[in-house]
Order: C-alpha cells, then sequence, then structure tokens
C-alpha cells in the first residue's frame, strides 16, 4: 500500500506508456514527464503569491487578500485574468523583437533547472551524469533574459536594473557553486538522483542529510544565503527596489509579459530552493525514520514549502541591503567561508568518525565565521557613486 | 545524422551569420549567443555533457554578458553602428573557400571522423575529473594559478583607474 501510493505515478505513467505505439514511446515518455512539472510549480507559485501576501499582511499587521473567495485564495485567479487581459503596451523606442523575447528565454531558463529536480523517489525528468552542473549551466541563462529586458526597454531605470540584477548575479553565482561543491566532493557525483541516494540512511531515527554536518551547515546557510541574492528577493532586491528604481529590469512590461517576469522569478526561486533540498536536506527522504510511509513527493514539496516559508518570512523582517554591503558580503564573507568549507570537507572525509572530527570541523568553520563578520561591520568611508554608462 | 542535428546546426549556422550581419552591436552578441548554444547542444547531442554543459555556463553565462558589458560602456545605448564590411569581399571570399578547403581535406583524411558507424563516446565527466584530479594535477593548479594572477591584475588596473578619475 505504501509502495503504491509513493510510486502512484510512476505506475500511471507506465500505464499510460502501454498503449502508446512503439514509434511515438519516446516522444510520449517526455511529454508524460515534463507536462506534470509544468503543471505543478506554476500551480506553486500561484499558491506562494496567495501565501506571501497573506503571511506579508500579518507580518505587516494587515489582512492580505481577503475579498476573492475563502480566506482570498482566489486571489491568484483573480490576478491571472487581471494581466491577461491588461493591454500590453510596449514603449515606442524600445527594441521590439528583444522586449519580446525577454520574458519568454527568462521562463524557459526558469523551467529548464527542473529537468534534474528528484521529486520523488524514481521522479526525475532526466537522470543526468552531470546533474547539477546542467542545473547551474541552465541558471545561467537567466542573466540574458534580465540583460535583454533592461536593455531593449530603453529606459534608465530597466538599464540600471538589469546593471545591477547581473553584477548581483556573477557575484553571488561564485558562492552558489562553491558550497554545493562540498556535497558534490562528499557524494562523489554530480547526478541528484546518486546525491539524493546518499541521504536515505538513518541512525536512530535521525536521517543522514548532508545538513548535519558541520560542513553541510555551513553550505547550506551559504547555499540559502546566494539563492536569496540569486533570485533577487528581499534583502536582495536592489535590482527591483521599488523606491529607488521603481521595478528595475522589467519597469516597461506591463499585462501578461509582466506576469512572465514574476512567474520566472519564482521558477527561479523554487528551482534553487528544490536544488538545496536536493544537495543538503536530504531530497525526497523522511527527516524521521517511523514516517517513512508517507509519499516521497509529498516530502519533497513539504520541505519546498517550508523553505518559501521562510524566504517570506525574511523577505517581512530583514530590511534592504546598500549596493557596497551586498558586494562586500559576497566577496569578504560568502566567498571564503565557502573555500574553507570545502577544506573543511576534506578534512572531514580524512578524519576518523567520532567527537574528534566533529569539534575541528566546527572550530575550523566557526573561527573564521567570528572574524569576517567582525570584519563586516567596521566603519566604512563611502563616496558618491557615479554611473558613467546610465547618465 | 539526424533531424535534431540538422535544427541544431542550421541554429547555429543561422546564429553566428546573423552575428555578422546585423547592424545592432548588442543584437550581435546576442545572435553569437544563439550560435554559442546550438554548439552546446551539438555536444550535448554527442554525448559530451561536461564540454557541452561547460560552453553554456562559459560561453552563454559569462562571455555574453562580458561582451555586452563591454559594448554598453563604449557604446552610447540605441546608436547603431555603421557597417564595417570591407568591400573586398573577393579576397574574403576566397580566404574562406581556401579555409573551407583545407578543413574539409583535413576532416574527411581523418581516420577516425570516417568510422562508421561512430564510436561510442565512453568519456564521463567522472572520467574527466579523476584525469584531472589525478594525471594533470599540476597541470591544473599552474592554471590556476596563471588566472589568479590575471585577476588580481585586473583588479589592479581597474583600481588605478579609479585613482586617476579621482
Amino acid at each position: 500500500m505504501t509502495q503504491m501510493l509513493d510510486q502512484i505515478f510512476v505506475t500511471a505513467k507506465l500505464w499510460l506508456m502501454g498503449y502508446i505505439p512503439a514509434a511515438a514511446k519516446p516522444l510520449a515518455s517526455a511529454i508524460l514527464s515534463v507536462v506534470p512539472v509544468l503543471i505543478a510549480f506554476p500551480l506553486l507559485f500561484a499558491i506562494t503569491t496567495w501565501l506571501e501576501r497573506k503571511g506579508l499582511g500579518r507580518i505587516q499587521n494587515r489582512l492580505g487578500p481577503n475579498r476573492t473567495g475563502p480566506f482570498g485564495l482566489l486571489q491568484p485567479i483573480a490576478d491571472a485574468i487581471k494581466s491577461l487581459t491588461k493591454e500590453d503596451i510596449v514603449p515606442l523606442r524600445a527594441d521590439h523583437a528583444v522586449h519580446f523575447l525577454a520574458p519568454v528565454l527568462l521562463v524557459l531558463a526558469s523551467f529548464l533547472g527542473y529537468a534534474v529536480l528528484p521529486i520523488g523517489r524514481n521522479m526525475v525528468i532526466v537522470n543526468l551524469d552531470a546533474g547539477v552542473l546542467y542545473f547551474f549551466a541552465a541558471g545561467s541563462v537567466v542573466e540574458l533574459a534580465v540583460f535583454m529586458a533592461g536593455w531593449s526597454s530603453r529606459s534608465k531605470y530597466s538599464l540600471l536594473g538589469a546593471m545591477r540584477a547581473i553584477a548581483q548575479m556573477i557575484s553571488y553565482e561564485v558562492p552558489l557553486v562553491l558550497a554545493s561543491v562540498v556535497v558534490i566532493m562528499q557524494a562523489g557525483s554530480l547526478s541528484t538522483v546518486a546525491i539524493v541516494e546518499k541521504q536515505t540512511g538513518y541512525t536512530g531515527i535521525f536521517p543522514h542529510w548532508f545538513v548535519f554536518t558541520p560542513w553541510g551547515f555551513v553550505g547550506f546557510a551559504l547555499f540559502m544565503i546566494a539563492a536569496t541574492a540569486e533570485s533577487n528577493r528581499s534583502p536582495f532586491d536592489l535590482p527591483e527596489g521599488e523606491s529607488e528604481i521603481i521595478a528595475g529590469y522589467y519597469i516597461e512590461y506591463s499585462g501578461f509579459k509582466f506576469a512572465l517576469f514574476f512567474l520566472g522569478e519564482y521558477l527561479g526561486m523554487f528551482a534553487t530552493s528544490g536544488m538545496a533540498i536536493t544537495l543538503f536536506l536530504g531530497g525526497w527522504t523522511a527527516p524521521v525514520s517511523f514516517l517513512t510511509w508517507i509519499p516521497s513527493y509529498i516530502w519533497f514539496f513539504a520541505k519546498l514549502v517550508t523553505l518559501i516559508a521562510v524566504f517570506i518570512w525574511i523577505r517581512g523582517t530583514l530590511p534592504r541591503l546598500r549596493m557596497d554591503q551586498l558586494m562586500n558580503l559576497a566577496w569578504e564573507f560568502i566567498l571564503p567561508m565557502a573555500l574553507l568549507n570545502m577544506l573543511v570537507a576534506g578534512v572531514w572525509h580524512f578524519m576518523p568518525s567520532g567527537i574528534l572530527r566533529w569539534l575541528v570541523c566546527t572550530a575550523i568553520v566557526a573561527t573564521p565565521c567570528v572574524l569576517f563578520s567582525a570584519r563586516l561591520k567596521r566603519k566604512k568611508r563611502l563616496q558618491v557613486r557615479t554611473y558613467i554608462f546610465a547618465d | 545524422m539526424t533531424a535534431a542535428f540538422f535544427i541544431l546546426a542550421a541554429l547555429t549556422v543561422a546564429g553566428t551569420a546573423a552575428a555578422m550581419g546585423l547592424r545592432n552591436a548588442v543584437h550581435c552578441v546576442l545572435a553569437l549567443t544563439v550560435g554559442f548554444a546550438g554548439v552546446a547542444a551539438l555536444y550535448l547531442q554527442l554525448g559530451a555533457q561536461f564540454v557541452g554543459l561547460t560552453q553554456i555556463m562559459v560561453y552563454v553565462g559569462a562571455v555574453a554578458i562580458l561582451a555586452v558589458f563591454a559594448i554598453m560602456m563604449t557604446h552610447k545605448p540605441g546608436e547603431d553602428q555603421p557597417r564595417i564590411f570591407s568591400s573586398h569581399w573577393v579576397v574574403g571570399g576566397v580566404v574562406a573557400a581556401a579555409v573551407f578547403s583545407v578543413l574539409a581535406w583535413a576532416i574527411s583524411s581523418s581516420g577516425t571522423a570516417n568510422q562508421f558507424p561512430p564510436p561510442e563516446p565512453s568519456v564521463t565527466v567522472l572520467a574527466i575529473g579523476d584525469s584531472l584530479m589525478h594525471t594533470y594535477v599540476l597541470p591544473l593548479e599552474l592554471m590556476g594559478l596563471l588566472l589568479t594572477a590575471a585577476l588580481i591584475g585586473a583588479v589592479v588596473i581597474a583600481m588605478d583607474r579609479r585613482e586617476e578619475t579621482k
């Protein structure tokens, strides 16, 4: 029974494949794997917009959406209809072709990463040998889409927003990749499926997730900070800072194209959260050994929703960083910590298991962490910034 | 020789051709990026996962961004550049034909290119990583040192410039 519920989608796909002629099988198999992902994650996006507005409302002592449906649950549908029926305004001097292609490319690139995310036992679209590498390669295409949007709008605000977004994404891509290298070192594989399988065991009732080791914990923290910056979310939302440059690179977009940017941004956030789950939080495995009877995909989505809730909580709590703080954080704190963490992963690998290993590894990461953060807090002399290319 | 190959090849050729023909420099870079992506997809189709994904990461993710930044910092946005084609297109055509014929001759006379069916690629990402970390660890470290030196050099040059403008 448990087994059946766990594999219900896999069995359903196999059953459907039985009715398809052999010639069409490769194509049909791809479609049957891709379409559920294309439905599930935009649906999650719709729920998240509602959850985010309700959560932020709660944090800010407001009610949030409460007019459409019970608890405002139908708000995403109302939003979708509104953005579909809005007039699509393109600036007169905009570069029309690039302006049109930017949101398309953004959503496309955001969807690509899902191909290697194992959302349940035996539930991954492709089990690539170089899955993690593929994920980051797909993520790097997003930068180009952001640039296209900012440049083609022919607006100062768009261009400034795109510049900020690209500077931020490039700076934080390095720690994002370096933070995940420790997991690759320990798992000995770039395949996401193999990485999850390494974390399936239990000691007593506790799982063997990578986050429960010194290097895994540090890696997870760094990965999540970098992921927040990669997805341009508060407190790293400088590219769209509403009070400074209105909405950044997508200010000249309206109607459904604007909704596509919104969708792309959230899909990116879900994908990096999904990657964090795969790398550090044991993917689809249960958090305690006596709950393994709950289907694997439910665990994946439960973890995903938890991470989303943390993102919303952070957005409601922390103020936006300044540009120099953003860059200093990346280059003076996260990057050295990520490099050090790789050393710790090596030490962990070669030391015999026991309490000494824990103490040594924790000491190696904790001491510099304190030192680096003290360095970040120093007072800095600041000068007026000039943007030479957007006067 | 499947349909996928022809689609990808057409995409690559069209992208790179557009990169040469378009007037707007940013459009050229974007078209070139299509070419890069097409080449990456061809690598992937040949089973070379590591090369294909690195091609996307480095060329689409980094080189294209670098190129557009360079263009935007040197040109005013929205300004179309005059055509820079040489008027000696006959000479250019002869050079192109010569290069093509030399390449075609080299490929057709090579032993590995004419095996049919082509041998299955056996090099996995794991094998590449293994040989980088065992056999070629010294060259890898040297490359790392060289790149770090280049990075520091770039930072030093950028800092000098800021001093001047002050």
